[in-house]
């Protein structure tokens, strides 16, 4: 076609070809499907957008969305730390098995996660019975909410810690030993900081997977309007209802705070790449 | 050694606390769902399983994986020769939107299809007069899956045919290779175990899919139901041991496929250390680890 795409001159072939195609199926499935969100939005009066995104129900579902991911993002944060700690630094028996474990979330169908979750933390179930005795009420309220998206975010930590933690040069801990300070200074004033990019993108995406998750949180969320209805269900019951244009403000703001979220972490981690010189 | 470690008890205590956790939150929800399925015997787990609407459940569902596989690891493997091999304009954005389908809700990803081929939707009217159905049919439940799945085969292809680079293809196309022969007996047998990754995870994902698909599927029993859907109906009707019957089928895959993972994992990386003692290219598979089932 004339026009010279190419940075830099290839002599393979098959770039036409395959990136041709690659737009073409990419735009096929993901942009003109998800481009109807926009458009359906924008035959919307502004008004209507604003009444269906700041009704109280609207905004108690976004609460309670936004607040429990939050919270098991925070959870996951404590956990997930300790978990990619004990995997990226001691060796015990069984312990290639419990690396496999980690993942365990991710290959696990959501509905079966949740219907798992729901019998464990219900009334009679066999952590539920302990709970509820302390009056914890675990199923089927924002605290089983809680509970479903800590088990779907949990892996999201472990795998972005762990990898830095093996990286992590040596030298710094010997230096900072050999210069006096012990286990504990080391760990807080060298290695923590270290760290903190790499918890700040594990948090984010279990936070963004946390928000948008349905199947594991439906079971166990009670999914009482107001109280413990969650945005994905909100948009599933204005769909139920024939209420396309309720459903895709709803999803619209949704997608914006998804979105906002991946470039936030695409920035940390290239601030963070910058500092420590790779690529 | 002893200035880089922590004192043995704080070690154990650590290791202690750790596992504590993993056995609660990951084991303990595992081991419920078999219980439960056979908890009334083995007799009563195997009668619940044989059920007309449980096996056209467990077709739809191989059927949309049969379909949405296939069609993202041919995307798969063209998006990462096209950004492996070539330095483009625009190939980070290009990077960035084939990815954007993880960070979409997968009930958001349902309701994009209902809003182009749905009653009301831009393409409803024009398919109803032609007799066409989608929404609430497989057509539907098919394109969600592709939708949800999409980036995943190409993501796990593009960091491992990067750092495998473009020297040896060079080498075989100055041979007087063709592109295509070039393509089957250079590039393939380098990226085999990645892809054989890709395919494995993204077919783990096709299957499991619940929020888009209860979106498009319209819930029709023995037609438009997969095993996850028919799981929720199960259990909504209190049917709870053939819920935990169907739903252990896929707590299995989910096993098998764990398994086959951390089996290619091990494989590619020995692999790779015998052949020039660099396992730079290893870190497509384990960076992989982080994002895939998202």
């Amino acid at each position: 076609m004339g026009i010279n795409i190419l940075k830099q001159k290839s002599t393979l072939p098959g770039l036409h070809l395959s990136l041709g195609y690659t737009i073409f199926y990419l735009s096929l499935i993901v942009l003109i499907p998800l481009s109807m969100l926009f458009i359906k939005t924008s035959t919307m009066g502004l008004r209507e957008f604003v009444d269906v995104i700041t009704s109280p129900r609207t905004l108690a579902a976004y609460r309670l969305s936004f607040g429990a991911s939050l919270a098991a993002g925070l959870v996951n944060i404590i956990m997930g730390f300790l978990i990619a700690w004990v995997l990226a630094r001691y060796s015990f028996p069984g312990k290639k098995i419990v690396d496999a474990l980690v993942d365990f979330p991710f290959a696990l169908p959501t509905a079966v996660t949740g219907i798992a979750l729901t019998s464990l933390y219900s009334q009679n179930g066999w952590v539920g019975q302990y709970l509820y005795k302390w009056g914890i009420e675990s199923a089927y309220s924002p605290l089983g909410i809680t509970i479903a998206l800590i088990f779907i975010g949990l892996p999201f930590v472990v795998r972005t810690v762990e990898p830095v933690l093996q990286e992590l040069d040596a030298e710094l801990e010997d230096a900072a030993a050999s210069l006096g300070a012990n286990r504990w200074q080391t760990f807080i004033k060298v290695l923590f900081p270290n760290i903190i990019p790499a918890l700040i993108t594990g948090f984010t995406l279990a936070f963004a997977r946390a928000i948008g998750e349905y199947g594991s949180v439906i079971f166990i969320a009670g999914n009482m309007p107001g109280k413990t209805e969650i945005a994905p269900l909100l948009i599933m019951t204005k769909l139920e209802q024939y209420d396309y244009a309720g459903a895709t403000a709803i999803a619209v703001v949704m997608l914006l705070v998804s979105f906002g979220l991946l470039a936030l972490t695409n920035f940390v981690q290239s601030v963070f790449s910058k500092r420590i010189g790779m690529n | 050694m002893s200035i880089r470690t922590e004192q043995p008890w704080v070690r154990r205590a650590l290791i202690a606390a750790a596992l504590v956790c993993l056995a609660l939150f990951i084991l303990l929800p595992l081991f419920v769902v078999f219980f439960n399925a056979l908890n009334k015997g083995v007799e009563v787990y195997f009668r619940s399983l044989n059920d007309p609407d449980t096996f056209s459940a467990i077709r739809l569902t191989v059927i949309t994986a049969l379909v949405a596989v296939p069609l993202n690891l041919i995307f798969g493997v063209a998006a990462s020769w096209a950004i492996a091999k070539f330095d483009f304009w625009g190939k980070n954005f290009l990077t960035t939107l084939i990815d954007l389908p993880l960070s979409v809700s997968p009930v958001i990803s349902g309701l994009i299809f209902v809003l182009l081929f749905g009653a009301q939707g831009a393409f409803g009217p024009w398919l109803m007069e032609h007799g066409i159905k989608i929404i609430f049919a497989p057509p539907a439940i098919i394109l969600a899956t592709i939708f949800i799945t999409f980036p995943m085969v190409a993501r796990e292809l593009i960091p491992v045919m990067k750092a495998q680079g473009s020297e040896e293809e060079e080498a075989a196309m100055t041979l007087g290779a063709s592109g295509f022969q070039t393509f089957w007996r250079v590039t393939l047998p380098n990226i085999k175990w990645g892809l054989l990754y890709g395919v494995i995870l993204c077919n783990a994902r096709a299957m499991g899919e619940f929020g888009a698909v209860s979106v498009v599927s319209g819930h029709i029993r023995g037609q438009t139901n997969t095993l996850p859907l028919h799981i929720e109906i199960l259990y909504n009707e209190y049917n709870f041991t053939a819920a935990f019957a169907a739903a252990s089928l896929l707590a299995m895959l989910a096993l098998v496929t764990l398994v086959l993972k951390s089996m290619i994992e091990f494989k590619y990386r020995a692999e790779l250390s015998a052949r020039d003692g660099s396992v730079g290219a290893f870190a497509g598979v384990a960076a992989g680890k982080m994002e895939n089932h998202s």
